[in-house]
């Protein structure tokens, strides 16, 4: 197969290569079966909750085992607030269910952010757990077996209906729609200041805080924001499957967004968007193919971050841009400094 | 008479039943280097951590200028003044020279927690940052990224981080630790340039530095001020001498 020279493959411009993905993901529809649109729609949603959880994993240097409660909670208040034979109004619930998940990821955010490291995670892993068992074993919300959703929510205005989300298209083109808002509202919060400071206090939270950054304050408002995000990826996916379930919300959820995150590549905002892609289409194959795919994909996904320690997207410049890969983040790319000795003892 | 930018008074701290620092009064003047020395364990970097609010006092009262900080945490009390370098040199490893100094620009701008625009485009912070890199020595090296400088361009940009802050007072941990005699000259010349605009509070090791930055003079052994004044007078104090100076007062 003849390959585009490397030197003229670098020197595409860089909007470029989005620009095609989102051409082909919007010509998509009508040059696949509907079980491929469906896919596709299932790997944004995750995406779009992988890209949400890496703003605090990634830019923040938090790991959070408790975004798929977000997720879930989110789906939970749309399964709640949906009339059992009608359409419930898209306008109403889907800020509600957004509304419930940031103020989860407040409270939640609030106590677990006076902790750090391993204990940061325990304690996410513990409000996570709180939030599956309320709703396993609670029966206002169908108990372990879930709740369904028998009319999908629509968009309708002065009695013109404008979305019908149960349509697998146009529930598509919406889930593409607000897969590009958020990769939008990521990139320009990554870019902006609160962007530069979240990843200061990653850096050197002790140095950040000594230059006067309210380090406690940027990590709630980063982790509500992902909470938020969150919410709209569980309210999206609760739409598709017309259902919800405890599981939506149990850590196994949040690990594997959390492995989502890992395959992407924690350096960029679509990085996890490309590791949900990668992994439900590994999935896809494996279990076409093999009987014990589960140990095949853990296999694979350890392979992966062994080898490719900044995800899967380092095999675009290995393989046609530049030809050293780029080293994982927070290795050292160049040559040390005299390192600074510590000294003296007050 | 200088303006007085920062006063801590019968300041304590004890860490379970050892007293780290007793009773211990200090003012810093606006145009001044304030010096604190004495041998390890005397509670040099415990008085900065005081100072700057990364510990909390046991006792006493810490006032900037006309305000009283004492219980404030240290990012508030960075925005209200203090500038700190640390011990061992805090900057952040992975960003340019031109973008370590931006957050620190950043950190006192009107709106440091801004979602919206790009990092770089508040001119103000923009002209702040290259004042900064330029006082410090670092013109011509924004681009650099900051693992790869030497240890004392590492001081370097960690004390133009400081400066980018705006403080009415600097607090320096031992600024020349680790340095070689070129690497200190270039930070003593640094530090004594920063007299005309801040405060400077410097704990230091090296007492050939101490004596040529010094204004003022503090000496400190078990957490206490055994003499503080001028540094002609402290070096002929005859408890200093037995504590800590020796014949140092003889040979300079």
């Amino acid at each position: 197969m003849a390959a585009l020279p490397q030197k003229q493959i670098s020197r595409l411009p860089a909007w470029l290569l989005p620009v095609i993905c989102l051409a082909a993901a919007i010509a998509l529809p009508f040059v696949v079966p509907v079980y491929y649109v469906q896919f596709t729609s299932k790997v944004l949603i995750l995406g779009v909750l992988a890209m949400a959880l890496n703003l605090v994993v990634g830019q923040g240097g938090l790991v959070s085992l408790c975004h798929a409660a977000f997720f879930g909670l989110s789906g939970y208040v749309l399964a709640l607030m949906s009339p059992k034979y009608d359409a419930a109004s898209l306008l109403l619930t889907l800020p509600a269910a957004v509304l419930a998940a940031s103020f989860a990821a407040l409270v939640i955010g609030a106590l677990a952010l006076r902790t750090r490291g391993v204990y940061f995670i325990m304690v996410t892993l513990a409000f996570g757990e709180m939030l599956f068992y309320l709703f396993h074993d609670a029966d206002f919300a169908g108990g372990s077996d879930g709740a369904f959703i028998n009319v999908k929510p629509e968009l309708t205005i002065a009695g013109v209906r404008l979305l019908d989300l149960d349509k697998p298209l146009t529930f598509y083109f919406v889930v593409l729609a607000v897969t590009v808002a958020a990769i939008a509202l990521l990139v320009t919060v990554v870019r902006s200041p609160f962007g530069h400071a979240l990843a200061a206090a990653r850096d050197n939270e002790r140095r950040a805080r000594a230059l006067g950054f309210p380090i406690f304050r940027i990590r709630l408002i980063a982790f509500v924001l992902s909470g938020a995000l969150a919410g709209v990826a569980g309210y999206l996916a609760a739409v598709q499957f017309g259902f919800v379930a405890p599981q939506m919300l149990g850590w196994h959820q949040s690990a594997t967004v959390l492995v989502m995150v890992l395959i992407g590549g924690l350096s960029t905002v679509t990085g996890p968007l490309i590791g949900a892609l990668a992994l439900l289409g590994l999935e896809e194959v494996l279990k076409a193919t093999l009987e014990q795919w589960k140990l095949a994909e853990g296999l694979i996904v350890i392979a992966i971050v062994l080898l490719l320690p900044n995800g899967v997207r380092q095999l675009w410049p290995m393989l046609f841009g530049d030809a050293q890969p780029k080293p994982a983040r927070g290795k050292q790319t160049t040559p040390a400094p005299t390192p600074a000795p510590e000294t003296g003892h007050a | 008479m200088p303006e007085l930018a920062l006063r801590a008074e019968r300041l304590g701290k004890n860490f379970g039943g050892v007293r780290a620092v007793a009773d211990l009064s200090i003012e810093i003047k606006r145009g001044e280097i304030h010096a604190v020395i004495g041998p390890n364990g005397a509670g040099k970097s415990t008085l900065i951590n005081l100072l700057s609010g990364e510990l909390a006092a046991s006792t006493g009262e810490i006032r900037l200028g006309d305000t009283e900080i004492t219980g404030l945490a240290p990012d508030k009390r960075a925005r209200a003044g203090i500038g700190r370098a640390f011990q061992k040199t805090t900057i952040f490893p992975r960003f340019t020279v031109h973008e370590n100094v931006r957050l620190a620009a950043q950190a006192r701008s009107r709106a440091p927690l801004r979602m919206f625009g790009g990092a770089s485009a508040d001119p103000e912070v923009q002209s702040r940052t290259m004042q900064a890199i330029g006082k410090a020595g670092l013109a011509g090296r924004e681009a650099i990224v900051a693992n790869v400088l030497s240890h004392g361009e590492q001081r370097q940009l960690e004390i133009a981080m400081v400066l980018a802050t705006g403080p009415s007072i600097i607090l320096l941990d031992e600024p020349l630790a680790g340095m070689g005699q070129a690497e200190a000259r270039g930070i003593i010349a640094l530090i004594a340039s920063l007299r005309a605009h801040h405060a400077v509070l410097i704990v230091e090791h090296d007492m050939d530095a101490v004596f040529e930055l010094a204004d003022k003079l503090t000496v400190m052994q078990d957490g206490q001020v055994i003499a503080s004044g001028l540094p002609e007078d402290v070096r002929r104090h005859p408890a200093v001498r037995a504590a800590y100076l020796g014949n140092h007062g003889d040979a300079a």
